[in-house]
């Protein structure tokens, strides 16, 4: 039964995660006042894109074919483990979440490398800029779960969650805020939004995340824009399972609540998209250092116990 | 009662991690004002159930001596000399907050032996006090505007008065003397100091007063 | 009664701000002294001191020592301060190293300041009570920051915010280790020292060590220990030389009161051999850098402000070892007092004659102005602990005790520095002293026979009577008197 449930879930990510770039461009659309793009505008770029053919530079090689197709297999990958609503993922196992952040890491990397593989030194500023600011929200992602696993006494993400707001509130309950905190500040970093990163901008110096996607054409963008949509799927449910703290017990339900959470949260991209400025690139890292600084300071909180 | 303590002594915490990875003198003297509520609200956090009435009048005077009266000599003396950032301290601000990490750990493992002399409520107390001293001392070592110095100094005031709140119901004259050195800092050191500084010479950059050396 | 020694200065410097004459305003300040050292007299001779525990204040043998040495010298200063004040107060004064003009700050704050001085250093001596104490040291460094500020250029400016600074900061340190001893005593909560030394056994250990720990940093800080002590140069070389004179003399030695306070709680606690260690470590550590940074001086009032470091590490050095080097540690700081208070008077006038800080300037004081001159050099060899005059007693006590205690590495390394010291001072004197006249700025005083005013002959003269009395003999009821006073720290 819960296989099936998980399942469910997982069909429910592939099919809605699209929808959340839609739900963020209407968000900052309204807050500009104008009308925006439709919902599904997101998979009519899809679907448009994989009936587009691709060219190929000759200076590239297979690295360059593997970056999104990697990138989509690890996406798919992390799906399949990261929980929903109390229900565990359909792989779950002690130490899962180490698998899910080196799962994106080899992504990360194959990126990276199919990037740099095509001989231009512009995207070789985008290989760097992205992995200088990866290397500290990566380390921010696993402190912050090393934080809820020792705060829960459990070791699989999905018992993480389910004990989130289940067992002892008060050794976890201040901590959790500044996790949530933190881990909003990794999925801004890790989905380049701003203020790390401005999504839709055409000027190539001021690209972080683009620069690195911009020589891939047809099936291959199709891969990575909807492997995106995933990543960000995946780091809404890591935020809602620590800030939405409604658990009813029953799958019929809690399923919808957490989806509705999920979108919330893209909701809220959406505004801190639309109220702030992006940092200047000297003064990302800085942001990232105090989620850092936040979540070390958790992690002693909860050691005191302990040690 | 413990649950409100450390929800207090964590935004303490936090509010060192801000004063460490800032540069506006604004947002510097804001998080002081946060650091005096917060230590206010503490002294009666740790208080028994019967309130007595000097930790009340204790808890007030902290409030307007740290909260009210010293912030607004600050930002008096800021709007006076004109100064709105600091300028590129010794210790860039990223590894200032990293310092901060590692001060922070430092401070937990040197009150874990020391613990059980203390009944206080809560295990946080020590540390925070010591990471909020220590952080003061980073601050007065590696600014370089004599305002932020000062900061800094007050901010160590404020972790020294974290430990004694940990006394302060037993023996809050103590504490009272540690205010009453907050009030003295406030009249000489910025109402007098820093001016003259200003007016001799026409910048506070501390590292520039350095003529008398050997 | 007791309390009288504080009120006295404290009442005649709050009338020195409404006097409106200046003569009166000196009167007050030379009467303030005058009774003031009265008082102790009084206070001394009949031991009006008795003190139970619980007392906020009450004269021991410590503090009754540091008391008439602060007292003496504050006299013997305020007889120079006022012809001082008379020549310089409200003209404009040209400055010795960049050659500007610039006034000096309202004479009314300055004799205020000094009382006010006075009255707090007491204060300091007499408190039983350790927060009381704190407060008091507190308040020496407030109101010693307008009298470094006396001159009004930006080099004093630089000199008092550092010395503002970092003394605040040491000044929390040891309100932290206040609160750490309250902590100690976690059922007492009682600050009187007296309880704390009765109760020593009670206390507990990690909180007393922490405590001492803090409190040694804290008020080491006021008294120039190393590393502590970047302030001190440089508000010794530009406050004007009678305040220099009582920086050293007399606010160096309430610091070290300070510490011995709480050196005698860990000693109650049976705890010595640690506080020991820690003085001891300071002290050598005060000596080494005096000594590495004597070498290379130019300025000579700097000299003098990295010899009063030295002669703290020392005396913290004896504390520290204690036994027969504690009493020496006592008659050190009476030495020293005398012997740097008027050292700096010297220089301040040397400073008027010559119109320079600098070594290479100041030639053939002993034929120019050979009053000045021969004190200067008797000064020097007072300072460095040269026969008849009295710092050899105390040195050697030092020594013979440290010896005593079979500690020969420090014995060899206390006497290494000393002659390094003595070494680097010796070029430095005897170049001014003998030498013939390099350049114009000395032929020009020559020419300008300037000499040294009677308000400057007669309280050099006194102290140097002083220091060559007390190396030649030791009265018997002093000698007691300096080991009652060691006895509370261990010493015999």
């Amino acid at each position: 039964m819960n296989i099936l449930i998980s399942i469910l879930h997982i069909l429910l990510a592939l099919i809605l995660s699209p929808l959340l770039f839609g739900v963020i461009n209407r968000t900052k659309a309204r807050f500009a006042g104008r009308k925006g793009q439709p919902l599904l505008q997101s998979y009519y770029d899809l679907i448009k894109l994989l009936r587009k053919g691709s060219v190929y530079s000759t200076t590239t090689t297979w690295v360059f074919r593997l970056g999104p197709v990697a990138g989509l297999g690890a996406a798919l990958l992390c799906i399949m483990i990261i929980p929903s609503g109390g229900i565990s993922g359909l792989f779950s196992f002690s130490g899962d979440f180490i698998l899910m952040i080196y799962l994106m890491g080899v992504a990360r990397f194959l990126t990276v490398t199919a990037a740099m593989d095509t001989g231009s030194a512009f995207e070789g500023m985008g290989a760097s800029r992205e992995l200088q600011f990866s290397v500290i929200a990566e380390i921010v992602l696993l402190l912050g779960m090393s934080v809820l696993a020792i705060g829960t006494g459990e070791t699989g993400i999905s018992r993480i969650y389910a004990d989130v707001w289940g067992s002892d509130v008060s050794l976890l309950g201040p901590v959790i805020f500044i996790v949530a905190f933190a881990f909003m500040i990794v999925l801004l970093t890790e989905n380049s939004r701003i203020p790390v990163d401005d999504p839709n901008t055409h000027l190539e110096l001021t690209m972080i995340h683009e620069v690195m996607v911009l020589d891939h054409g047809g099936i291959d963008l199709a891969f990575i824009e909807y492997g995106a949509s995933l990543k960000l799927w995946i780091f809404c449910e890591l935020m809602t399972g620590i800030a939405i703290p409604l658990r009813t017990g029953q799958p019929f339900y809690d399923i919808p609540i957490n989806v509705i959470g999920i979108f919330i949260v893209a909701v809220l991209v959406g505004i801190i998209e639309s109220s702030m400025a992006r940092l200047k690139l000297l003064n990302v890292p800085q942001l990232l250092i105090t989620a850092l600084s936040l979540t070390v300071a958790a992690l002693f909180w909860l050691l005191r116990g302990i040690l | 009662m413990t649950i409100w303590t450390d929800i207090i002594i964590l935004g303490l915490v936090l509010t060192n991690f801000r004063l460490l990875a800032t540069s506006r003198l604004g947002a510097v003297i804001q998080t002081t004002i946060f650091q005096a509520i917060a230590l206010s609200a503490l002294i009666l956090a740790l208080a028994g159930k019967p309130l007595p009435v000097r930790l009340i009048l204790l808890s007030l005077i902290t409030l307007t001596v740290k909260g009210v009266i010293l912030p607004w000599l600050l930002k008096r003396a800021m709007r006076e000399i004109d100064v709105r950032r600091d300028i590129m301290p010794i210790v860039g601000y990223s590894a200032s907050v990293l310092i901060g990490i590692v001060l922070l750990g430092l401070s937990f493992l040197i009150f874990m032996p020391l613990n059980e002399a203390i009944k206080s409520e809560s295990v946080f107390l020590l540390p925070a006090a010591l990471f909020t001293i220590l952080t003061g001392l980073m601050m007065i070592i590696s600014r370089k505007k004599a305002l932020t110095q000062i900061v800094g100094y007050l901010v160590m005031e404020n972790g020294v008065y974290c430990f004694g709140a940990a006394l302060a119901v037993y023996e809050p004259m103590l504490v009272e003397m540690g205010v009453l050195l907050d009030v003295f800092v406030a009249v000489f050191v910025m109402g007098i100091t820093i001016y003259q500084i200003s007016r001799e010479f026409d910048h506070i950059d501390t590292d520039r007063l350095s003529e008398l050396k050997d | 009664m007791i309390i009288s020694v504080f009120l006295i200065p404290f009442i005649l410097g709050i009338l020195v701000f409404i006097t409106p004459w200046k003569g009166a305003r000196r009167g007050l300040l030379f009467a303030g002294a005058l009774l003031h050292m009265a008082m102790t007299a009084i206070l001394g001779v009949f031991r009006m001191g008795t003190y139970q525990a619980g007392d906020w204040v009450g004269l021991d043998s410590q503090g009754l020592l540091f008391l008439a040495i602060t007292t003496v010298l504050f006299f013997i200063v305020v007889l120079y301060t006022i012809g001082y004040l008379f020549r310089d107060s409200d003209i404009h004064v040209m400055d010795s190293v960049e050659g500007f003009l610039f006034r000096n700050e309202p004479e009314t704050a300055f004799i205020s300041c000094l009382l006010f001085f006075l009255s707090t250093m007491s204060l300091v001596c007499i408190s039983r009570h350790m927060g009381l104490l704190w407060v008091a040291v507190e308040a020496t460094t407030l109101v010693s920051a307008p009298l470094i500020k006396f001159h009004r250029h930006h080099r004093s400016l630089e000199a008092t915010w550092k010395y503002l600074l970092i003394c605040s900061v040491g000044i929390a340190i040891a309100l932290l280790g206040n609160y750490f001893l309250a902590f100690a005593g976690h059922d007492l909560a009682h600050m009187n020292i007296d309880t704390l030394i009765d109760n020593a056994g009670h206390l507990n250990r990690t909180w007393l060590k922490a405590a001492f720990c803090m409190l040694l940093v804290g008020y080491g800080t006021k008294m120039g220990l190393a590393p502590m002590h970047t302030w001190l140069p440089d508000a010794h070389s530009e406050a004007p030389s009678m305040v220099s004179a009582l920086l050293s003399g007399a606010l160096l030695n309430c610091a070290f009161l300070g510490i011995l306070r709480v050196h005698s709680i860990l000693t109650a606690a049976e705890m010595a051999a640690f506080s020991g260690e820690l003085l001891v470590f300071f002290g050598m550590l005060s000596m080494a850098f005096a000594a590495v940074f004597m070498i290379r001086q130019n300025d000579y009032k700097r000299m003098l402000a990295y010899s009063s470091i030295e002669h703290m590490g020392i005396m913290a050095l004896g504390a520290g070892v204690g036994g027969l080097a504690g009493t020496g540690a006592m008659l050190h700081a009476v030495n020293h007092s005398i012997s740097k208070g008027m050292l700096f008077l010297i220089s301040g006038q040397l400073l008027f004659i010559y119109g320079s800080k600098n070594i290479d300037d100041v030639r053939h004081i002993l034929k120019t102005t050979p009053l000045a001159g021969l004190l200067w050099v008797s000064g020097f060899l007072a300072i460095t602990g040269t026969p008849p005059f009295g710092m050899f007693l105390s040195e050697m006590t030092i020594l013979k005790g440290i010896i005593d205690s079979g500690r020969w590495a420090l014995a060899a390394g206390y006497l290494l520095i000393l002659s390094v010291i003595f070494i680097a001072m010796a070029r430095i004197i005897i170049s001014m002293s003998f030498g013939i006249p390099e350049n114009e700025k000395t032929a020009e005083s020559f020419a300008s026979g300037k000499k040294e005013p009677a308000w400057f002959r007669a309280p050099v003269l006194i102290m140097v009577s002083i220091i060559l009395c007390l190396g030649f003999y030791i009265p018997g009821p002093l000698w007691a008197f300096l080991e009652n006073a060691a006895v509370m720290m261990g010493g015999k």
